[in-house]
């Protein structure tokens, strides 16, 4: 799952190296209750994420449907994690290497649809899953949380790198979430603002690479 | 007595064209024979008034009269006692409203360049002498511990103090670098990394522990530092909340707050990327919203990252800056233009939610506001655009509300400020004092350190009384 740079070098660690630098958590937790039925959605690593927030729901006695998605079965890890932490567990692969065929929104939209009340999904993974998350989940007025990932710096608050809007106000992703109101996000400035240092991070990446090659 | 010497002795800077494309220092300090002219020019007045404007009451004649004298370890002494941090007070402080308007040659506008002579002994003493070797009279352990949260001006300063007295101290900073806005706000070119490096070597020096990586309030909080063992708190953690404008468009790429962008800059290198990893936008035409000593910073940044066009955009006239005069006339040197009594309505963007341009309005001044200066007014349908492809708004901050937030009995103002004493910093929490711009607001570093300076104090005598 590494993609730039510094997923690259950190998929190179080995057990028991160190990173110089590691603040947490920080942010505000998820909120959890006893909602009734939750459905947990898991796109590609917030498979991680989703666990253990599946578990906490499950403490408190929620009835857990998660739905894991990847887009091919070597990229799907933590199965049993969540099916552990869940009272139905559904797999997706874009390619249908395993599980069901096709993307998290499709079993999403059919447990909607089947009649069974839905109280809250939780919505975790790729920008683009947890828009079509949204917009799956909005016409039946289920509530639905997301945790954006926005370009950050410092993680406190002090800079407003990470500043998104919900609901018509600017928020701070760091501080004021990471999660929000799926059906309230302003998706399209989400994405825009992603993709700000997209040269800067090819030109670093090649750079990496360049290094990389040469040593011995 | 002796004529009085009129001619303050200037200190040599770089050249305004080259240094408009480089970071390193502007201002190139005096030789030992600059230092010493403007030394001999100090009429040793009994009634010593600039001690009275500087906040951590340094023994300015003291040490001004030892530096005249060539006796170079002794001015180190004599203002080390007072300013554990005097190669960033000599560059960084607004001399002009403090020691040096108090300065009674400063009715002849030809007061001692008490600054320029602060940073020549701090200098020197980094140059000839070593921080590490400085002087110090080792203090009787006391036993007590104090948590000092923030690595800034005011938390280098209350952990120096206390460390002085014997106090065992450790400091949490929540970056990875200790320093604060000595690191991440005030750019190179104005206070070289290495000497704030050294600076807090030295607080390091004298026993006191950092611990990085640590966000008080967040991954610890105030009753967790109180129940481990520390008998005392000092918060010091700045104001570090940027401010917007809450307009339309704000929200575009290519607008930077001065807190991002100086930290990009500053603490992250960005102006070496790739060397260093993180980037910076560089636009060709930049837009800085403000008129504080951090807009000029940001606004001198952007130029030395290769701006073509770099505006200050203030809504009032000159005269109302809050930005040090030296700092303005740097900026002008260096090419920056200046648009003011001019402020945006909103800002425009392209179709890749780029930003274009912003739309102002020319401003008149009006009757004085409750900050004395005239309330800035805008001209009905005096809109127009200035293009732009980047914007760094530098509004000020207010303070985060990570600790306050989180620590019950911390009373705060409807500001979001801590409620303290105004002269000891005492909250009204027990055993926690704060200081600096978390209790005032944005400020500057010298008036964090007098706070911070007061707090230490009070600190110290409680601690010896329990």
């Amino acid at each position: 799952m590494e993609a730039g740079t510094t997923t690259h070098r950190l998929a190179l660690l080995e057990a028991g190296d160190s990173i110089a630098d590691v603040i947490g958590p920080l942010g505000l937790p998820t909120h959890i209750e006893n909602f009734g039925t939750v459905v947990c959605v898991a796109g590609g690593f917030a498979v991680a994420t989703i666990v253990p927030i599946a578990e906490a729901l499950k403490m408190k006695g929620n009835k857990v449907i998660s739905i894991m998605g990847a887009r091919s079965k070597n990229l799907l890890f933590w199965e049993d994690e969540l099916g552990s932490v869940s009272d139905q567990l559904i797999v997706t692969t874009d390619d249908g290497s395993y599980g069901r065929k096709g993307v998290v929104t499709e079993p999403l939209k059919e447990l909607l649809e089947s009649g069974e009340k839905i109280d809250r999904v939780i919505a975790i993974g790729p920008s683009i899953m947890m828009k079509f998350c949204a917009k799956t989940t909005e016409p039946f007025g289920v509530k639905t949380i997301v945790s954006l990932n926005p370009i950050m710096v410092d993680g406190t608050g002090m800079c407003g790198c990470c500043r998104v809007s919900v609901g018509g106000a600017t928020k701070f992703t760091c501080v004021d979430g990471p999660d929000f109101d799926g059906h309230k996000v302003d998706w399209d400035l989400l994405f825009a603002r992603q993709r700000i240092y997209l040269d800067e991070e090819k030109l670093s990446f090649e750079r990496w690479q360049r290094q990389s090659d040469i040593r011995p | 007595m002796a004529k009085l010497d009129l001619n303050r002795v200037s200190m040599p800077r770089q050249d305004p064209k080259l240094r408009a494309r480089n970071f390193n220092e502007v201002a190139l300090g005096y030789s030992s024979e600059q230092a010493q002219a403007e030394a001999s020019r100090c009429i040793q007045c009994p009634k010593h008034p600039c001690i009275d404007g500087c906040p951590v009451e340094i023994d300015i004649p003291g040490f001004i009269k030892a530096v005249g004298d060539g006796d170079m370890p002794e001015a180190v002494r004599i203002l080390k006692d007072k300013n554990s941090l005097p190669g960033i007070c000599g560059r960084v402080c607004p001399q002009e409203t403090q020691c040096e308007e108090t300065c009674v040659l400063a009715k002849k506008e030809a007061p001692i360049a008490i600054g320029r002579l602060e940073r020549y002994v701090a200098d020197w003493e980094r140059a000839n002498m070593g921080l590490i070797n400085s002087p110090v009279i080792q203090p009787t352990p006391t036993g007590k511990r104090v948590a000092v949260v923030g690595s800034g001006p005011a938390g280098l300063t209350a952990a120096a103090d206390l460390a002085k007295l014997g106090h065992s101290v450790t400091i949490f900073e929540a970056l990875h670098v200790a320093g604060g806005v000595l690191m991440y706000g005030i750019p190179e070119f104005r206070l070289p990394k290495d000497i704030v490096q050294a600076e807090i070597d030295y607080v390091a020096s004298l026993g006191v522990e950092i611990e990085l990586d640590t966000v008080v309030g967040k991954t610890i909080s105030v009753d967790d530092l109180l129940n481990s063992g520390y008998q005392a708190v000092f918060l010091g953690p700045g104001a570090g909340a940027p401010m917007f404008l809450n307009i339309p468009g704000e929200n575009l790429n290519g607008i930077y707050s001065a807190n991002e962008f100086l930290t990009r800059v500053n603490l992250m290198k960005a102006y070496k990327f790739p060397e260093y990893d993180t980037p910076v936008k560089i636009g060709h035409r930049v837009g800085v919203i403000g008129g504080g000593n951090v807009a000029m910073d940001a606004a001198r940044c952007a130029l030395r990252l290769g701006a073509e066009e770099v505006y200050i955009i203030y809504r009032r006239s000159e005269v109302e800056m809050p930005a040090r005069r030296e700092e303005v006339e740097n900026a002008k040197d260096e090419g920056i233009q200046f648009k003011l009594l001019t402020t945006p309505k909103r800002f425009i963007g392209n179709d890749q939610n780029w930003v274009v341009g912003v739309e102002c309005y020319k401003m008149e001044l009006g009757e004085p506001d409750a900050s004395g200066r005239r309330r800035p007014i805008a001209i009905p349908g005096s809109e127009f655009i200035i293009k732009v492809d980047m914007v760094v708004v530098a509004l000020g901050t207010r303070p985060n509300p990570i600790i306050p937030s989180t620590t019950e009995g911390l009373e705060t103002t409807k500001w979001g400020t801590i409620v303290a004493d105004e002269v000891i910093g005492k909250t009204t929490k027990p055993a926690v004092w704060a200081g600096g711009d978390i209790v005032t607001g944005a400020a500057t570093v010298i008036s964090a350190m007098g706070a911070a300076k007061h707090a230490a104090a009070d600190i110290d005598k409680y601690l010896r009384a329990t």
